[in-house]
């Protein structure tokens, strides 16, 4: 096994039969590779048609501008409008986001910093399992055992102490039902914390030593290696783990069925039950026998399907304009 | 002549077809709907394989998707909680007949409250439920409880989230005893519900109102029973206070005037009678008039008259009514009338009856 490397590197054909051979092979291997990458933006596109084709007989008739600000969800007189759904998906995530990201950044901290070397690993494996529950569990946790928990210890006590603040006193007053958009948030976190724990802590791992252990030898503290070291070098991968945990708190469908009391209304307050675009679609597609009311709810999944791609292009945005001033600043 | 040979001859190779075909042994029948009737629907299922041998696939999607499945013909036969109106059928081509009777029963979680002790009216549980009554100790409900100690607690309504059959006939009862609730709510699967949350499934309503407590939900009779629930005792329309049991169910359904039904459209809520319960509701299968499968269409009657035959004990067991025998009877007459092979042959003859 002796061949000659040429300058650049690759392997020279020297044998023109297996040199044929290899180079349709990997003609064959291109084209295939192309067909699979060509795939996924044929789907992409073959479900944004199909849901504009679905959701078209609604939009029509409410126009989708109309169809997005108003808040009337009625299938009795067949009039819809997605406020509601809107209002939950967008408050449930950010709320996940709000309790998830401190969380998930410490624990990512934690992991590649501060644990001990014989604990990194149970952790890490602990965060991967977490990652693999089904949504589902997490639904059922939540209602039989957090929502009832949080209703009779958690609930009262908030509404007491917090719901008298200025600003956002209104956010915790309600009836203690342990249901509701703050417990759909909150499991919602739970659920996207492994995820988001885990791409930092795997980004985190890629700074060189090097910086880390230049930064110390200067007399830095843990906090300024990490706040101006660590987190500079890593922050398009940490803003994609975000994303990530965001694209899936979005989504989720299942657990948030459970808990957030799947009610129509825009409410002030966290305590009150609401609704979110996937879980809308959850309930109510099996029965949906009406031709305007099946094309509102695929017109709901437009919502979201726009949605999450606006957020995605605001992450790549805001990473290109991150470089852009690493660019300047260097 | 040749006209005339050549329909002969039509008929007598559609004749034939139609012998063969019914002489092939059709094993396997599908449907899909209704999600209430599905626990006694499988339990004939599996009497009618172990004694025919015949596999009956059952998807519970619920009754629109019955409705959406049958209409694509995707399934053998549909299955629907709310009859479809005569004008529905015709325009899609189906019949519908009643299959089994089940009830919807108001539960409550009040702490000191047990089944049947908290007595309702039609008007105060739509006042309840729309919202306008808040409290429990408010006076609506106090007038009609003069013997309870009713708490000063917030009541926590629990609905449907997904649209069901049950919401359908709770809400046809709320429309028929309060005219605020028809003018400004209405008689749906799914509803614009003014308060409250929802649960998905009888099961998600009845955890729900066992989670929180002040809460008043509705769910199927073998739910409330299953899981022992506080039910409330509702006014009929006779003006008498009942307790939801299979008696007062069948009681509800022995005033319905089948036979002047068209197309077997019948709503049980609100019967006259001294002890009908007055939300009690008939579920209801759905065929094509025109088969285009003969021999599969009359596989499925077989087995529905089977069950009217064989499935009474089956049904009381788990919690529903059966349907009475002369409601069967008529039943199977229109099915011999109505039903036919796409080249006009009946599907079903009375003497096939059980």
């Amino acid at each position: 096994m002796s061949t000659e490397l040429t300058t650049d590197g690759s392997i020279p054909a020297t044998d023109a039969r297996t040199g044929r051979t290899g180079h349709l092979a990997d003609k064959a291997f291109r084209g295939l590779t192309q067909f699979f990458a060509l795939l996924v933006a044929l789907s992409v596109l073959g479900v944004f048609i199909t849901l504009l084709v679905g959701a078209w007989p609604a939009l029509e008739q409410y126009g989708f501008f109309n169809f997005l600000t108003t808040n009337d969800w009625n299938p009795v007189t067949d009039v819809y409008g997605a406020v509601a759904p809107i209002y939950g998906t967008l408050v449930t995530s950010l709320l996940a986001l709000l309790i998830g990201v401190p969380v998930s950044f410490g624990i990512a901290l934690f992991i590649t910093e501060l644990a001990p070397v014989w604990l990194k690993r149970p952790i890490g494996v602990a965060i991967e399992l977490l990652a693999a529950v089904p949504s589902i569990i997490y639904g059922m946790w939540g209602l039989f055992v957090f929502a009832p928990w949080f209703s009779e210890n958690v609930q009262p006590w908030m509404t007491d102490n917090l719901g008298d603040w200025p600003l956002i006193g209104g956010l915790f007053q309600g009836p203690p039902m342990g249901i509701g958009m703050f417990t759909a948030g909150l499991i919602l976190a739970i659920m996207i914390i492994p995820f988001m724990a885990a791409v930092m802590r795997d980004v985190f791992e890629t700074v060189p030593p090097v910086y880390k252990e230049s930064a110390y030898g200067l007399g830095g503290t843990t906090w300024e290696v990490v706040w101006k070291v660590v987190l500079p070098y890593t922050k398009i991968g940490v803003v994609g783990g975000i994303m990530l945990g965001l694209g899936r708190a979005l989504g989720e469908t299942m657990a948030v069925t459970f808990v957030i009391g799947n009610s129509h209304n825009v409410s002030g307050s966290l305590f009150m039950p609401g609704n979110t675009i996937s879980s809308t679609l959850a309930n109510e597609f099996t029965e949906a026998d009406g031709a305007i009311y099946t094309s509102s709810l695929i017109s709901l999944g437009l919502v979201l399907f726009l949605l999450t791609f606006v957020v995605l292009a605001i992450a790549k945005l805001m990473l290109i304009r991150l470089k852009a001033k690493e660019g300047k600043a260097s | 002549m040749l006209k005339l040979i050549s329909r002969g001859l039509m008929v007598a190779t559609a004749t034939f077809a139609l012998s063969t075909a019914a002489a092939a042994d059709v094993n396997e029948i599908s449907g899909a709907g209704a999600t209430f009737p599905y626990p006694v629907y499988g339990k004939w299922a599996s009497a009618y394989q172990k004694e025919t041998g015949v596999k009956f696939n059952y998807q519970a999607i619920g009754s629109g998707g019955g409705i959406k499945q049958i209409s694509a013909k995707t399934v053998d036969f549909g299955a629907s909680d709310a009859p479809l109106t005569p004008e529905k059928l015709d325009e899609i081509g189906l019949m519908q007949f009643p299959m089994v009777m089940g009830g919807v029963v108001p539960v409550v979680h009040i702490d000191g409250i047990k089944a049947g002790d908290l007595k309702l009216s039609g008007e105060a549980l739509a006042d309840i439920f729309m919202g306008k009554v808040k409290k429990w100790n408010d006076s609506e409900i106090a007038e009609l409880n003069p013997d309870l100690n009713l708490p000063d607690k917030a009541i926590t309504v629990v609905h449907r989230s997904d649209g069901s059959g049950t919401t359908w006939i709770f809400t046809n009862y709320l429309s028929k005893v309060s005219s605020d609730w028809k003018n400004e709510i209405g008689n749906e699967k799914a509803v614009k519900w003014p308060a409250g949350v929802g649960g998905k499934g009888n099961q998600g309503v009845a955890s729900y109102v066992d989670r929180i407590n002040g809460s008043i939900g509705y769910v199927e009779y073998a739910y409330a029973l299953q899981n022992k629930m506080a039910y409330a005792q509702l006014e009929n329309h006779d003006g008498n206070y009942v307790s939801p049991t299979a008696e007062n169910f069948q009681a509800a359904a022995a005033g319905a005037d089948w036979a002047n039904a068209d197309g077997f459209y019948m709503v049980l809520t609100d019967q006259p009678g001294a002890n009908s319960w007055p939300i009690t509701g008939a579920t209801f299968i759905l065929v094509y008039k025109q088969a285009s499968k003969p021999e599969v269409t009359q596989a499925v009657l077989k087995f529905f008259d089977w069950s009217y035959a064989n499935g009474d004990d089956m049904a009381n067991k788990l919690d529903y009514v059966p349907m009475p025998d002369s409601v069967v009877k008529l039943v199977e007459k229109t099915w011999a009338k109505e039903i036919k092979g796409s080249n006009g042959n009946d599907v079903w003859t009375v003497s096939m009856s059980n």
